[in-house]
C-alpha cells in the first residue's frame, strides 16, 4: 500500500506582520512551520503504516526552507520526502499548485491513498485537495473527521457535510482531506528527529517533473492574483467597560436599549 | 466581464434551499442588472422541481432543474459532472457557490475541470469600472483581507454565509424553468449511514453565547445554555472545549470551526485568540465577560464585562427572566 501525504510550509500565524508601507504581508516577520492541519494527515498515514505496513511519501511544493516540512514528515515515519522547488513554481494559485502537485504524483507513480489537510492557515482556501482529486481523476472524501476502518483496498470513514456527518465507504485510489478531529498528532521522539535530520530529502525541479506545460506552472499558470492586501476594517466598537456589583444589570440594560433582547 | 451572465449553484440542505442561495441571488441580480446580463440557477436533487419557482421569485431569470432519484443524496462527482456540462453550454462569466462544506468540496473540482480561477470564502464582491470583478476574502486566518482578481474567462467564487444581503422576494417575477437530463456518474463513494442531524446551526443564529476555557467543567455548559435560552440564542464554544469532548464540533466558533455573524455575540471565559477572532469579527454587538481585564477579546468588544462568569451569568439570567 502506498500513501502520499501533501504538506505545506506556512508562517506562524500569530506572529506574522503586515507592512503598511507596501501593503504586503511580511513573511519574514514570522518563523515557518508545517501547516497544522497537515500534521493530522501525517498522523493518519503513520497509523495506517503501523496497522497495514504501508509506504509513505510526503510531498511539498515551496521554497528551499520547506525542506523542514519534509523532515517533519520523515520524523513521523514517512519513507520518502520530496521537495518541489523551482523558480517557475513560485506565485502559484491553487490551480497551478494542484497542476504541479499532480505532475509530481504521476511521476512518483502508483498510489492508493492521498492525504491532505482541510485548509492552510495562510491561504485559507481548502481548494488544493479537491482540485488535485479532479486532476488525478480519483474519488474524493472531503472533511473526513474519522477513519473508522482502513484496509488495503478501501476505507470506511466519517465525512462532514452541510447536512451533518455521513458514514461512507470508498475504494482506492482515493483522496482524503482530513479535519482536526481526525486524530491527535503525536510528537516525534528525539531519536526520530535525529534520524530525520540526517535523512535525504529529494529535490525536484520543473525539469524533473517530465512532461509539464511551463505555462501552467507558478504565476503563469495561475488564474487568480492578489491585487492588494489590507487589514480588515475594524468595526467601530463601543468599548464600554462594565465592572463592579452592578455590571450585569448595566449590561442587560444596555442590550435592552440596543433592542437586542427578544420580546 | 462580458455579458455572459451569472450562474448560481443552488445548495439544498435537509430538503430546503440553503439560505446562502438567496444571498447569492441578491448579489447575482445586482451584478446582472449592472452589466445588462442574466442570472441563472442550477438546482440538483430529487423531488425539487417546485423550488424552481421560489428561485425565480428571488431574482433568477432561468432555473436549470436536475431532478432525479440518483441525486437524492449529495454526491460531489455527480454534481460536478452535471455542472461542468451546464457551464460549457451556458458559458457564464461568473459562477457562484456558497462557502459551505458542500460548496467547498464541489467548487474546486468544477473550477479545476474548466480551468477557471476560484476565490473561496469571499466576503464582498465588487464590480470594477473596467468590468472586472473584485473579490474580497480573508487570508492568513482572517488577520488580513486579500483583494483578488481573476484572469480566466470564467470567474468562480465561493461566498461566505451571511456576508451578502439576500435578494427581495417578488412572487410576480417571471422566469424560465428548464428541465435538464441528468448525467449519471458513479463516484465510488457508498453512503453507509447518516450521523445525527445537526443541531440548530450556529452559522445562522442571531445570538450566540460562546463559552471558553473559563468554564470549569463540561457540566457548566448547563449555565451557558440557560443564558443562551434567556437571550433567545444558541451555544457556541472555543476549540479547546471541543477538543476535550465537552461539546460537539458543530458548536465550535472560529477559523477551524464555524464563522459566525450574529447580531449579538457573548463570549464568556474566552480570551480572544487570533483563530477565534477570525470567526466573530463581523458580529453586530460583541460582549465579553472575563475576569482578566487585559484579554484580546476586550479590545474588540462593545461591552467588556470584567468579572467572574460564575457570578455575572446567574445575575444576567435573573434579570432577563424578569423582562
Ligand atoms: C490551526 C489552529 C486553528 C484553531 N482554530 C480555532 C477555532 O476555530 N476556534 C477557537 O476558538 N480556537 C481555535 N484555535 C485555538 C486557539 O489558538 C486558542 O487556543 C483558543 O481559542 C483559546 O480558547 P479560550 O479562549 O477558550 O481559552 P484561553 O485562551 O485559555 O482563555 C480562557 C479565558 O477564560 C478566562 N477566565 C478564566 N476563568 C474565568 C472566570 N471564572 N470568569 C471569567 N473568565 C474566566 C481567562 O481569563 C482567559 O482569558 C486554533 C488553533 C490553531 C493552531
Ligand atoms: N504547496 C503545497 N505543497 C504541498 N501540499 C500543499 C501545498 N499547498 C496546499 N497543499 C495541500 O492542500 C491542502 C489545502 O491547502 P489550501 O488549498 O492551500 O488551503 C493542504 O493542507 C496541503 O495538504
Amino acid at each position: 500500500m502506498h500513501i502520499i501525504v501533501l504538506a505545506k510550509q506556512v508562517p506562524d500565524i500569530e506572529k506574522v506582520k503586515f507592512l503598511r508601507e507596501t501593503n504586503r504581508v511580511d513573511r519574514k516577520s514570522a518563523d515557518s512551520e508545517i501547516n497544522p492541519f497537515d500534521l493530522n494527515a501525517l498522523e493518519a498515514a503513520q497509523q495506517m503504516k503501523e496497522q497495514l505496513g504501508a509506504t509513505v511519501t510526503v510531498i511539498s511544493m515551496g521554497p528551499q526552507s520547506a525542506e523542514a516540512v519534509l523532515r517533519e514528515g520523515i520524523a513521523r515515519d514517512a519513507d520518502r520526502g520530496i521537495l518541489l522547488y523551482d523558480d517557475s513554481f513560485a506565485g502559484a494559485d491553487t490551480l497551478a499548485t494542484s497542476y504541479t502537485l499532480a505532475a509530481a504524483i504521476r511521476k512518483v507513480g502508483d498510489f492508493d491513498l492521498i492525504l491532505c489537510g482541510e485548509t492552510t492557515v495562510d491561504g485559507d482556501t481548502g481548494q488544493v485537495g479537491p482540485g488535485l482529486a479532479e486532476r488525478l481523476g480519483v474519488s474524493l472524501l472531503p472533511f473526513v473527521s474519522e477513519l473508522t476502518k482502513v484496509s488495503t483496498d478501501k476505507v470506511t470513514a466519517v465525512t462532514e457535510t452541510s447536512a451533518g456527518s455521513l458514514s461512507v465507504e470508498a475504494s482506492f485510489p482515493l483522496l482524503i482531506t482530513g479535519t482536526k478531529e481526525l486524530n491527535t498528532p503525536r510528537l516525534p521522539t528525539l531519536k526520530e528527529k535525529l534520524r530525520a535530520r540526517k535523512a535525504e530529502v529529494e529535490k525536484w525541479t520543473a525539469a524533473d517533473l517530465g512532461d509539464v506545460d511551463p505555462v501552467k506552472l507558478g504565476i503563469a499558470g495561475s488564474a487568480t492574483w492578489v491585487e492588494s492586501i489590507a487589514l480588515p476594517p475594524e468595526k467601530k466598537r463601543k468599548g464600554e467597560v462594565l465592572q463592579g456589583e452592578d455590571a450585569a444589570s448595566q449590561l442587560v440594560a444596555a442590550l435592552d436599549k440596543a433592542g437586542l433582547l427578544k420580546g | 466581464m462580458e455579458n455572459k451572465g451569472i450562474l448560481i449553484y443552488v445548495e439544498r440542505e435537509g430538503g430546503r434551499v440553503h439560505p446562502i442561495c438567496y444571498e447569492l441571488l441578491g448579489k447575482g441580480r445586482d451584478l446582472a442588472d449592472k452589466t445588462d446580463s442574466k442570472v441563472s440557477c442550477a438546482v440538483l436533487g430529487s423531488g425539487i422541481t417546485e423550488t424552481a419557482q421560489e428561485l425565480v421569485a428571488y431574482g433568477a431569470d432561468t432555473v436549470y432543474v436536475y431532478d432525479d432519484e440518483s441525486l437524492a443524496t449529495f454526491d460531489s462527482l455527480a454534481h460536478k459532472q452535471n455542472l461542468v456540462s451546464l457551464i460549457s453550454e451556458v458559458q457564464p462569466a461568473i459562477v457562484m457557490f456558497g462557502s459551505t462544506l458542500t460548496g467547498k468540496a464541489l467548487a474546486p473540482r468544477v473550477a479545476t475541470a474548466v480551468e477557471a480561477g476560484l476565490t473561496s470564502n469571499c466576503t464582498a464582491l465588487e464590480l470594477q469600472e473596467d468590468g472586472s470583478l473584485l473579490q474580497v476574502r480573508p487570508a492568513f486566518t482572517g488577520n488580513f483581507l486579500a483583494h483578488v482578481k481573476t484572469s480566466s474567462d470564467i470567474t468562480m467564487v465561493t461566498v461566505r454565509y451571511r456576508a451578502l444581503e439576500a435578494g427581495q422576494k417578488d412572487e410576480g417575477r417571471k422566469g424560465e424553468i428548464v428541465k435538464k437530463g441528468v448525467e449519471k456518474v458513479d463516484s465510488g463513494v457508498k453512503v453507509l449511514g447518516k450521523g445525527e442531524a445537526k443541531p440548530a446551526s450556529i452559522a445562522g443564529a442571531d445570538i450566540v453565547v460562546c463559552a471558553g476555557r473559563g468554564l470549569r467543567n463540561a457540566d457548566d455548559f448547563e449555565l451557558v445554555q440557560q443564558l443562551a435560552d434567556a437571550l433567545g440564542g444558541v451555544v457556541g464554544a472555543t476549540r479547546p472545549l471541543v477538543d476535550d469532548g465537552w461539546i460537539s464540533k458543530d458548536h465550535q466558533v472560529g477559523f477551524s470551526g464555524t464563522i459566525v455573524k450574529p447580531k449579538l455575540y457573548v463570549g464568556v471565559g474566552v480570551s480572544g485568540s487570533p483563530q477565534h477572532l477570525a470567526g466573530i469579527r463581523d458580529s453586530g454587538t460583541i460582549v465579553a465577560i472575563n475576569s482578566d481585564p487585559s484579554v484580546a477579546l476586550f479590545r474588540i468588544a462593545d461591552y467588556a464585562v470584567v468579572g467572574d462568569l460564575y457570578q455575572v451569568i446567574p445575575q444576567m439570567i435573573e434579570l432577563l427572566k424578569k423582562k
